[in-house]
């Protein structure tokens, strides 16, 4: 599970309100080369919710010195770029869980897949 | 990427091993796969740097053609695991980095990802086996999870059905394609060596 993917997934247990961000314990954290593309990356930002990838950019021990909020003018800030695009593409938790803020329900990820299924009574 | 070189890559992407009926599993082939990808990508450039979901991705044959045709990043979604991880060996095998997949329920996510997405793309179940609406269900949340368009395909025959639920939820709908999708013999029940069934090609698009 790639760091972009995390910043999407919510946590959709029966009751809960607010299942988001969902916290990630990793047992097993890869970093795995992908071809840099500025235009994708400075695509993606906006639409991020930041403080979400650099909490698990942290907590993976990959936040690098990334700032809480985006920089101004990242479109033209190479280095910077780079460093989102390691987060967003390269870090991939491999093994490990993700917590529901509000519930405590744990999902497991295992070969660096999520499993966001419910069971009968949580749906 | 010619269309030609596209098909006989996604031709190296391993299918269900024991398709599950339930699931209505049936194989995307090369060829329809290779078709839909080649439109979505030279005729309106929606997938190259796109943030692109597959919903229902099976073993993943158009999720991987879309990151072979350079998408920013494509997710798969699927409820089985067993599908998954033949999806996973494809990938490795293929040493596709802009891949990523998460197991769930599609017809349970509602609108949690509500326009995350560039585009979605996505061979649903046709909703013939005790799972009638199914089709529907997935275009639902297709819909709510794209920012722009859906590639989807579905059964000529319902196309009146669609073409109604579209105009309900206020998107536009284009037949793309009559294709025709060779099915082959996939379980017990299929008498006949292989069926050919009509289907659509469709894009839906916000209006």
């Amino acid at each position: 599970m790639k760091l972009l993917t995390h910043n999407m997934l919510t946590s959709h247990v029966k009751g809960v309100t607010n299942g988001y961000p969902l916290l990630i314990k990793a047992t097993e954290v890869k970093v795995n080369e992908v071809e840099f593309n500025p235009q994708f990356v400075s695509r993606m930002i906006p639409k991020l919710e930041w403080s979400a990838l650099i909490h698990a950019a942290e907590g993976l021990g990959y936040r690098q010195d990334l700032p809480s909020t985006p920089v101004s003018n990242y479109e033209n800030n190479d280095d910077f770029l780079h460093k989102v695009h390691r987060v967003l593409l390269e870090v991939e938790v491999i093994e490990g869980t993700l917590q529901c803020p509000e519930s405590g329900r744990e999902f497991p990820i295992t070969r660096g897949v999520p499993n966001m299924l419910l069971n009968e009574d949580e749906s | 990427m010619k269309l030609k070189e596209l098909e006989s890559c996604l031709q190296q992407v391993d299918g269900f091993e024991e398709p599950k009926i339930l699931l209505e599993q049936y194989p995307t082939g090369p060829h329809i796969a290779g078709c839909m990808l080649y439109t979505i990508h030279n005729t309106f450039n929606d997938i190259e740097n796109k943030l692109v979901a597959d919903l229902g991705c099976g073993c993943g044959v158009l999720s991987i053609g879309a990151a072979v045709l350079d998408a920013g990043l494509c997710v798969g979604f699927d409820i089985d695991s067993d599908a998954l991880d033949i999806f996973k060996r494809n990938v490795e095998e293929f040493e596709l980095p802009n891949i990523d997949m998460v197991q769930c329920d599609i017809c349970s996510i509602g609108s949690l990802y509500a326009k995350k997405f560039d585009t979605v793309i996505m061979n649903p179940p046709f909703g013939t086996k005790h799972n009638q609406g199914i089709d529907m269900q997935f275009l639902k949340t297709a819909l709510s999870m794209s920012k722009g368009a859906v590639y989807s395909l579905h059964k000529t025959s319902t196309r009146d059905h669609i073409q109604k639920k579209a105009s309900d939820w206020k998107v536009k709908m284009e037949v793309i394609a009559e294709l025709r999708y060779d099915l082959p013999a996939s379980y017990k029940f299929h008498k006949k060596k292989s069926v050919d069934i009509q289907v659509d090609f469709i894009r839906f698009s916000p209006t």
